[in-house]
């Protein structure tokens, strides 16, 4: 792996991970990963499908342990804490750090309860301390307006941008520190793309953020800092506008000049 | 990179956002406190469900051994020599299996040999041949039949198909095959209306819906571009089905087809009515005989002596391992077939 | 040329076969139907609903029959239906993985088709046989037993269907996985879980052969599940087998009103499973 440019020193860490290793069964999906993410900060993975960047957001949150046989090894410090020690609290750790899907995952249930729903999990709240939060999670996600008027309906009966942007202010809502975004993109219109693209950049200020995403361009605009990944390498990391115009690296080069991938 | 975003839009969210940071932040120690009830209640659910999930084992588990039990007294005093004895006297308590289990084969064959064709055709009417107007309608009654009770069947065969037979067919079949060497002693004897042959029929319509909508659903997993690749070579409607759709789907059918069988096997009330209840092997297909199910529904609640009703549980226990055995190899079957359409 | 032609003749003739077969098929099951609601409307009058069930060579109505395939049914679902759902949230969710849940659901399997009549024998000698007699409870429980399979298989299946990233954003939100089904995957799956108890109770409803000797007759109205309860089922069961004209029509109309309950319950669940297919 290339030298890694030492960037910012002054900005502080939120999680670093370090000689991660992954293992679907027996292939070794991730190859010693280590990287930061900054705090409040947007950092992107990118690179061709395969390449583990799902993977590895996947980690983050430890969503893997849903499923049978798959293992890492290494160690992933949320504010020095490693997140992949067998005693940490699973439900603690994934209320503290959120979650967006690459397709819109409303529950089934009314706008309304989407959002309150989590907030009732965790905080006793009088009626209106809850309408107030639930107002707020749904303007941060930039969704208010349009929504204000059916609260009371499904959320199923939203367009996918909306539905993806209640599953962000359902996120918000439960005030996580890091916020995981797994391609929110790939199954939405230019329009909602931007709207979701602005959302996440206003986001940053408050919450530190990961984002896979198969499109450079989008990495591009929304990431501080940008992850190559190949094969389950990590091939360079750096501030995104240095690794857009000058990488370091030759086959970082050739994927986002389109060569691969 | 922010010049793309509208200004003023941002500006108003901003605000916004502020407004969630006004209310402060759940402190962990609480969200701690919350995650630990819910987490207790998880594991309490978790174990709750896997009990559950247990108790349906020993159900099964408990039916196996509660027969086993109950059919003590009859293993001990007849042992093997009950599955090849023939006479059923409770008057002197000796009891063979022997006309019981032959009458439930001989049904079931019957059925299986009426309704296995007769059902496959109707899937391959249903999945290839018929109007799409109608491919729905004639699917949904099949499967709604499939669910009517067998006591219905059983009513119907009594009063409406046993006096048919009996008055049109039977006499029938007995002159035409009065010369004929073996058909003749299969058809021999008075025309009764119940018996064997009327049993047999009434077990075939009875599963026949019910063979009908599985190999429906297993004609279905066959890929669409299989069939369209057969018939853009020039196949026939005929050649699709023999030579792609049923090659394709041979496990799953025989698994459909076990499964009617292991039906037809247990079932009670549609033979019971009909088969006349008459303890001996004949060799006409005419003549009365039992089943299993039919013998139990008949004398368990008449039997008096110990050892009487055990014979009978001693009969259920038998009928249990040969459709136990019938289901798994059609559950085995099955399930192969449904890795394949998965895959 | 001849070859074309033979192939052709083969498809014409498997072609007719099937639809001979088809028409041949359905009309056995058109004839049932017919006969069973030209019986079995001859015999109906408010006397059945009201009246019990006649001694031989009177008249009477099936109200104690009626009443006790209900209560039986409504305790067997009750039963049944919480155990079934409980197994099958195991196997779809907490054990979804587990060597457990294979033998299980292979297990669910045989039962949902084993012969019913072999259910009656377990709770006879479990219950019956420990009590001293037959009782409307017993028959209960057999019915039970028979839903459980059911329910087992539609709570799995349709706890497989829901998808896998709404789980996922569940656990993304620190739900614990009861929290995540009672909030989310119950909710997505409640039609086709609702479904399946339809089916069961239509399944429960028409069985004869495991009450014929666990909650036995009553020729008249009890509602004392500690002793024998009549049923419509083994009503029709003996009555078609009596030689008494009256009982034979009660049989029918018993009969009728089995099917009809069966039928009712079957398409409400059809529409109830297309309707959430389209949501």
């Amino acid at each position: 792996m290339t030298a890694m440019p030492v960037v910012e020193a002054a900005i502080p860490t939120k999680v670093s991970v370090r000689d991660l290793d992954f293992y679907y069964g027996q292939s070794r999906a991730l190859k010693s990963i280590s990287l930061p993410l900054y705090t409040h900060k947007v950092t992107a993975f990118i690179g061709p499908s395969g390449c583990g960047k799902s993977t590895l957001l996947r980690i983050l949150n430890r969503m893997y342990d849903l499923y049978p046989r798959q293992r890492a090894e290494g160690e992933v410090l949320l504010d020095g804490e490693n997140i992949l020690d067998p005693g940490i609290d699973l439900n603690l750790l994934r209320s503290r750090v959120g979650m967006v899907f690459q397709k819109p995952t409303p529950f089934p249930m009314s706008i309304y309860d989407n959002i309150a729903f989590g907030i009732r999990l965790y905080e006793k709240l009088s009626r209106s301390e809850l309408d107030g939060r639930v107002e707020a999670a749904l303007r941060g996600a930039a969704l208010w307006d349009e929504v204000r008027d059916k609260l009371n309906s499904s959320g199923l009966g939203l367009s996918g941008g909306q539905q993806q942007r209640l599953c962000i202010a359902r996120t918000v809502a439960i005030q996580p520190e890091v916020i995981l975004f797994d391609e929110p993109c790939s199954a939405l219109d230019p329009i909602s793309t931007a709207k979701i693209e602005e959302l996440i950049d206003e986001l940053s200020e408050r919450y530190t953020i990961a984002i896979v995403t198969h499109n450079m361009q989008q990495a591009a605009r929304v990431s501080d800092f940008t992850a190559f990944m190949y094969l389950g390498d990590l091939v360079e990391f750096g501030e995104t506008n240095n690794l857009f115009t000058a990488p370091h690296n030759k086959k970082t080069q050739d994927y986002i000049t389109g060569r691969f991938g | 990179m922010e010049a793309g975003f509208n200004r003023q839009t941002r500006d108003n969210s901003v605000s916004d956002l502020a407004i969630v940071e006004a209310t402060p932040r759940a402190p962990d120690l609480d969200r701690g406190k919350v995650l630990g009830r819910m987490a207790l209640f998880d594991f309490f659910f978790h174990n709750l469900t896997r009990a559950a999930a247990i108790l349906v084992l020993l159900i099964l588990g408990g039916v196996i051994l509660s027969l086993v039990y109950g059919s003590a007294p009859a293993i001990k005093a007849f042992g093997l020599g009950f599955l090849t004895t023939e006479s059923w006297n409770p008057v002197t308590e000796k009891f063979g299996a022997v006309a019981p289990i032959y009458g439930t084969l001989v049904t079931s064959a019957i059925a299986m040999l009426i309704a296995v064709p007769l059902g496959l055709g109707i899937a391959i009417f249903l999945t290839e041949l018929c109007p799409h107007a109608l491919r729905r309608p004639i699917g949904v009654a099949i499967e709604l039949l499939a669910g009517i009770p067998s006591i219905i069947y059983g009513i119907w065969g009594l009063f409406v198909l046993a006096p048919f037979l009996q008055q049109y067919v039977q006499p029938a079949l007995i002159s035409l095959t009065g010369d004929i060497p073996v058909l003749s002693s299969l058809f021999a004897g008075p025309p009764y209306g119940i018996g064997v042959l009327t049993a047999g029929f009434i077990l075939a319509i009875m599963v026949l819906p019910f063979i009908t909508s599985i190999s429906r659903d297993v004609f279905e997993t066959v890929p669409p571009v299989l069939k369209e690749a057969a018939s853009g070579v020039g196949c026939t409607t005929w050649e699709v089905m023999r030579y792609v759709v049923i090659p394709y789907t041979r496990v799953g059918v025989i698994g459909g087809v076990m499964l009617g069988l292991g039906r037809a096997l247990g079932e009670t009330m549609a033979v019971t009515f009909v088969i006349g209840n008459a303890h001996k092997v004949s060799s006409s297909l005419l003549a009365p005989g039992t089943t299993i199910s039919a013998t139990i529904a008949n004398e368990f609640t008449e039997a008096v002596g110990d050892l009487y009703t055990s014979a009978l549980i001693e009969l259920g226990l038998i009928l249990f391992v040969i459709t136990f055995f019938v289901l798994a190899a059609a559950r085995f079957m099955l399930m192969r077939i449904e890795q394949k359409s998965g895959a | 040329m001849s070859l074309y032609s033979s192939r052709r003749r083969t498809n014409a003739i498997a072609t007719t076969l099937c639809w001979t077969g088809t028409i041949f098929g359905l009309s056995w099951l058109v004839l049932i139907l017919g006969a069973l609601i030209y019986e079995g409307a001859r015999g109906l009058s408010p006397a059945v609903f009201t009246e019990m069930t006649p001694p031989p060579g009177s008249t009477g109505g099936l109200l104690n029959a009626i009443a006790g395939s209900l209560v039986m049914t409504v305790i067997g679902v009750l039963l049944g239906t919480p155990l079934g759902m409980l197994a099958g949230t195991y196997m779809a969710e907490y054990g979804r993985y587990s060597k457990l849940t294979m033998i299980v659901r292979f297990i669910n399997d045989i039962l949902l088709s084993a012969p019913s009549i072999v259910v009656g024998l377990f709770v006879y000698t479990v219950v019956v046989a420990r009590v001293g007699h037959f009782s409307g409870i017993a028959g209960a429980l057999a019915l039970a037993v028979l839903v459980v399979p059911v329910v087992v298989r539609t709570t799995e299946d349709m706890l497989l269907l829901v998808p896998s990233p709404l789980r996922e954003a569940a656990a993304a939100l620190g739900l614990p996985r009861s929290h995540m089904l009672m909030r989310v995957a119950y909710r997505a799956a409640k039609s086709g879980i609702v479904t399946g108890v339809l089916l069961a109770i239509a399944r429960v409803s028409g069985e004869t052969a495991p009450l014929l000797f666990t909650s036995l007759n009553n020729q008249f109205w009890s509602t004392d599940l500690n002793a024998p309860v009549s049923s419509l089922p083994v009503v029709i069961f003996q009555f078609a087998l009596s030689p008494y004209k009256d009982w034979q029509q009660l049989a029918w109309t018993g009969a009728l009103l089995v099917t009809v309950a069966v039928l009712l319950l079957s398409i409400t669940a059809r529409a109830l499973s297309s309707q959430g297919k389209h949501k």
